[in-house]
C-alpha cells in the first residue's frame, strides 16, 4: 500500500474512533425512555413541582415579552447566535405534552430532546443534571398541568458550525458530564440542599462564572464571576470578599438580599432583578437559609488581583462637579447614600470591584430594584444615557471609585462606549 | 384635586426640580431634602419626561402629569409586555410589579403641572382644516369616528384610560399614530385605536396631529368624567383595556 493511502486510513480510523468516543462520550448515563418507571403523579408532587419550577426560574426565560407564560419564544442572545426558548406547556404538538416523564427527565439530565436531538446549553442542563429524577419528575407534572398552549417552536438562529448537531456534540463531549449531586457527609444537611440548589436548579454557575471563547465553565472556576456575554452585566464571584462573596455577611443578610432584592448596603440589579423577581423571592425561608448556608462557605479564591494600570488620568474636577451634579443629590456629598432607598457608594463592593461594565450600565438605563413582597415600592435611578457623554460617564465613574476611600481602577471612554454602542433600541 | 392645591405644589415639586436639572445641569445640587414618597421614588421617570414633558436627542418624552390613570397603567404595562417599543423604557420598569405600576401612574395622573402654550401652526389651510374636520367630525364616508368622540368634547381625554390630545407635539402624535399603522404600537385586544388608524392615510395622519399640535388647553384640563356616549346608530368600537392589579391573583412576579 501506498504511503499516502496507508495515511489516508490512519486518519479515517482516528476520525472513527474520535466520532465513536463523541458519540459514546453524548450518550453515557441515558436512562431508557420507553421504560414506564415509577412516576406516579400527586397533589403533593404537583405542589412541589410549582415551587421547584420557581426555583429554576423556568418561566424566565420560558416566556416571550407579553406571551403566554411557559409557552417559549423568548430569545437569547449568545455570542453564536439567537437561542430561541421552547413551549413547555402541556401542548400535543407544539410543547410537551406528547413527552413522558422519562422524555423530561431526558431533557433535564442528558440535554437531549424528546425526538433525540441534542439540547443548546443555553438551557443549562449542565447545571439541572444534578436535579433529582424525583424533582424533575415533579416539574414535569406541574408543567403538565398548566393550560397547553398552541405555539410553534421558533428555530434558533445560529451561526455555522453552531448550528449543527456534531458540533454540539463536540461541545458536549468537551464541557458536559451528566452527573447527580454527590452530597457531603462532613457537612449538614442544610449545607447540602444549599449546594443542591444553587448548583442545581439555581443554576447560578450559568452566569456567575467565567467562560472560555466556546461558552464552556471550568468547574475550578465555578461561582468565581463572569461577564455575561452580549447582555454585558458581570455577574460578580460570589467567593470573594471583593466582589459579592458572603462569607462575611450575617445570614439574615444574605436572605433578605435574595428574599426582598436589597439588604442594609446592597440591592439586586440588572439580570439578578430578574432572578430574585421570578425566583428566589419565592423560595421558603429553610431553602434561603440553606443557599446562603452553602455560600458562605465558599472559599476565599486569594489576594485581589491589583487594580489595573490607570489609564489616562482624568479631570478630577470636573469628575467631582459632575458627580455634584448629576448624582449626590441621591447618593450623597461623601457617597454615603441613603438608608432603606440609595445604595451608598463610598465602600461599596459593586463600585470598587474590578469590573466596571454594571457600574456603566447603571448609569446608562438606571434602573429600580425589584418591586417585591418586602420591598414593594422601590426607588428608581434614571437613566443617563442622553444626557451624559462617554468621556463624562468615564469620568464621573473614575471620580466614584477612587473617591471617599474607594480605591479601584479608572474607566476610559472606551469602554463606556463600547456598552454603548451595543444596546439595541 | 384642586387646582394649585398646597398639596398638588407639593407633589409637584420634585417633579419641577428633576426638570431644572435637565434644563441648567449648572444650578442643581442644593438639592430637594430626601423624602420618603412617591416623587422621591419616580424621579427615574420624571428625569426624562419632565413636568410637562420634554424634547430629548432620540425623541419626545410626553407629560405624565394629569393623564388618566388608567391610560398611563396601560402605557406602562405596553412596555413591559412587548405592545409598545423602546428598550429604555422596558428596562427601567422590566422588574416593577403591577400594583406599583398602577400606583406610580396613579401618582403621575394626580399631579397638575400647567401646559405650555401650543406651538403655532406650520401646515397650510386646508391641512389644518382636514385635521379638524377628523378630529371634530370624523370622516363618515371612511367609517372614521371624530376623535373628539372618545377622547372627549374638549380633547382633555375620558377616565379611567382615554388619553387627552392636547398639549402634545405634532411630531410626538405623528410618530404615535404612525407606528400605530406600522403595527409598532399597540393597545390591549380589541385594540380600537388600531381599527381607526387603519383607516386613515398618512396624510390624515399629518393633518389631525398639525390641527391638534396647535390647539391650546381648555381652561379645565381635566379628562372627562367618562368617555362620551356613542351617536344613536353608529356601531360602537370595542376597546380593551388592562384589569387593575386588585382583581388579578398575586402581583410582582406573576406570569405575564
Amino acid at each position: 500500500m501506498k504511503l499516502r493511502a496507508k495515511l489516508a486510513l490512519g486518519l479515517l480510523a482516528l476520525a472513527v474512533v474520535a466520532a465513536a468516543l463523541v458519540w459514546w462520550l453524548n450518550l453515557r448515563d441515558e436512562a431508557d425512555v420507553k421504560t414506564t418507571a415509577a412516576y406516579a403523579p400527586s397533589e403533593s408532587l404537583l405542589a412541589r413541582g410549582a415551587y421547584l419550577a420557581r426555583a429554576g426560574n423556568c418561566m424566565g426565560c420560558h416566556t416571550a415579552r407579553g406571551g403566554a407564560p411557559y409557552a417559549g419564544g423568548l430569545g437569547i442572545a449568545t455570542p453564536f447566535g439567537t437561542v430561541f426558548t421552547s413551549n413547555l406547556t402541556p401542548d400535543a404538538n407544539t410543547g410537551i405534552g406528547s413527552w413522558s416523564a422519562a422524555h423530561f427527565w431526558r431533557a433535564m439530565h442528558n440535554g437531549r430532546s424528546k425526538n433525540g436531538r441534542l439540547l443548546y446549553p443555553a438551557f443549562p442542563y449542565t447545571s439541572y443534571t444534578q436535579v433529582t429524577r424525583q424533582d424533575s419528575d415533579a416539574i414535569y407534572t406541574y408543567l403538565h398541568s398548566l393550560p397547553a398552549v398552541n405555539q410553534t417552536n421558533r428555530p434558533h438562529a445560529l451561526r455555522f458550525p453552531f448550528n449543527l448537531q456534531p458540533a454540539l456534540a463536540v461541545w458536549r463531549a468537551l464541557y458536559f458530564r451528566p452527573g447527580a449531586y454527590q452530597p457531603d457527609s462532613g457537612r449538614s444537611a442544610e449545607w447540602n440542599r444549599g449546594a443542591y440548589l444553587v448548583g442545581g436548579l439555581g443554576h447560578c454557575s450559568a452566569c456567575h462564572s467565567p467562560r472560555d471563547a466556546l461558552g464552556g465553565i471550568r468547574q475550578s472556576l465555578a461561582l468565581g464571576g463572569g461577564l455575561i456575554p452580549v447582555q454585558n452585566w458581570y455577574a460578580p464571584s460570589l467567593s470573594s470578599p471583593h466582589e459579592a462573596g458572603v462569607a462575611g455577611w450575617d445570614r439574615a443578610r444574605i436572605v433578605a438580599l435574595l428574599k426582598d432584592g436589597v439588604a442594609p448596603g446592597a440591592s439586586v440589579s440588572g439580570p439578578m432583578a430578574e432572578v430574585v423577581l421570578g425566583s428566589t423571592q419565592h423560595l421558603s425561608p429553610a431553602d434561603l437559609d440553606a443557599m446562603a448556608t452553602y455560600l458562605q462557605s465558599l472559599p476565599d479564591p486569594g489576594p485581589r488581583p491589583a487594580p489595573a494600570p490607570a489609564g489616562a488620568p482624568f479631570n478630577g474636577e470636573r469628575a467631582a462637579k459632575l458627580y455634584a451634579q448629576h448624582c449626590a443629590q441621591c447618593h450623597g456629598e461623601q457617597g454615603q447614600g441613603v438608608a432603606n432607598a440609595y445604595p451608598p457608594l463610598a465602600g461599596n463592593r459593586a463600585v470598587t470591584m474590578a469590573s466596571s461594565e454594571n457600574l456603566v450600565q447603571m448609569v446608562l438605563n438606571g434602573g429600580f430594584a425589584p418591586a417585591t413582597a418586602g420591598n414593594p415600592r422601590p426607588f428608581g435611578m434614571p437613566p443617563f444615557v442622553l444626557v451624559l457623554s462617554d468621556d463624562e460617564v468615564a469620568e464621573v465613574l473614575s471620580h466614584i471609585r477612587t473617591a471617599w476611600g474607594n480605591q479601584a481602577g479608572v474607566l476610559t471612554p472606551l469602554e463606556v462606549h463600547r456598552i454603548r454602542a451595543n444596546q439595541g433600541r | 384635586m384642586k387646582k394649585n392645591s398646597p398639596l398638588a405644589a407639593r407633589l409637584a415639586a420634585p417633579a419641577a426640580m428633576a426638570a431644572a436639572l435637565w434644563l441648567a445641569p449648572g444650578a442643581a445640587s442644593a438639592a430637594a431634602p430626601f423624602e420618603d414618597t412617591l416623587a422621591q421614588r419616580t424621579l427615574a421617570c420624571t428625569a426624562c419626561h419632565g413636568p410637562q414633558g420634554r424634547a430629548a436627542p432620540d425623541g419626545y418624552y410626553p407629560r405624565l402629569a394629569g393623564k388618566p390613570a388608567g391610560y398611563l397603567y396601560n402605557q406602562l404595562l405596553n412596555f413591559r409586555e412587548g405592545r409598545r417599543h423602546y428598550g429604555l423604557m422596558t428596562q427601567l420598569i422590566d422588574p416593577l410589579s403591577d400594583a406599583y405600576l398602577l400606583e406610580i401612574a396613579q401618582h403621575f395622573s394626580s399631579l397638575q403641572v400647567p401646559y405650555p402654550a401650543p406651538a403655532p401652526a406650520q401646515a397650510g389651510a386646508d391641512v389644518l382644516r382636514r385635521g379638524e374636520q377628523l378630529v371634530t367630525r370624523g370622516d363618515a364616508a371612511r367609517q372614521v369616528p371624530a376623535c373628539v368622540q372618545c377622547h372627549g368634547q374638549a380633547m382633555t381625554g375620558a377616565a379611567p384610560a382615554v388619553p387627552g390630545l392636547l398639549g402634545l407635539p405634532r411630531d410626538y402624535l405623528n410618530a404615535q399614530l404612525g407606528a400605530w399603522k406600522a403595527g409598532q404600537r399597540r393597545a390591549h385586544a380589541p385594540d380600537c385605536m388600531k381599527a381607526v388608524v387603519e383607516r386613515l392615510s398618512l396624510e390624515d395622519i399629518n393633518a389631525a396631529a398639525s390641527w391638534l399640535a396647535a390647539q391650546p388647553l381648555p381652561a379645565d384640563t381635566h379628562p372627562a368624567a367618562a368617555r362620551p356616549a356613542w351617536p344613536p346608530g353608529s356601531p360602537a368600537m370595542q376597546c380593551g383595556s388592562a384589569p387593575l392589579p386588585v382583581a388579578r391573583a398575586g402581583g410582582a412576579g406573576e406570569p405575564r
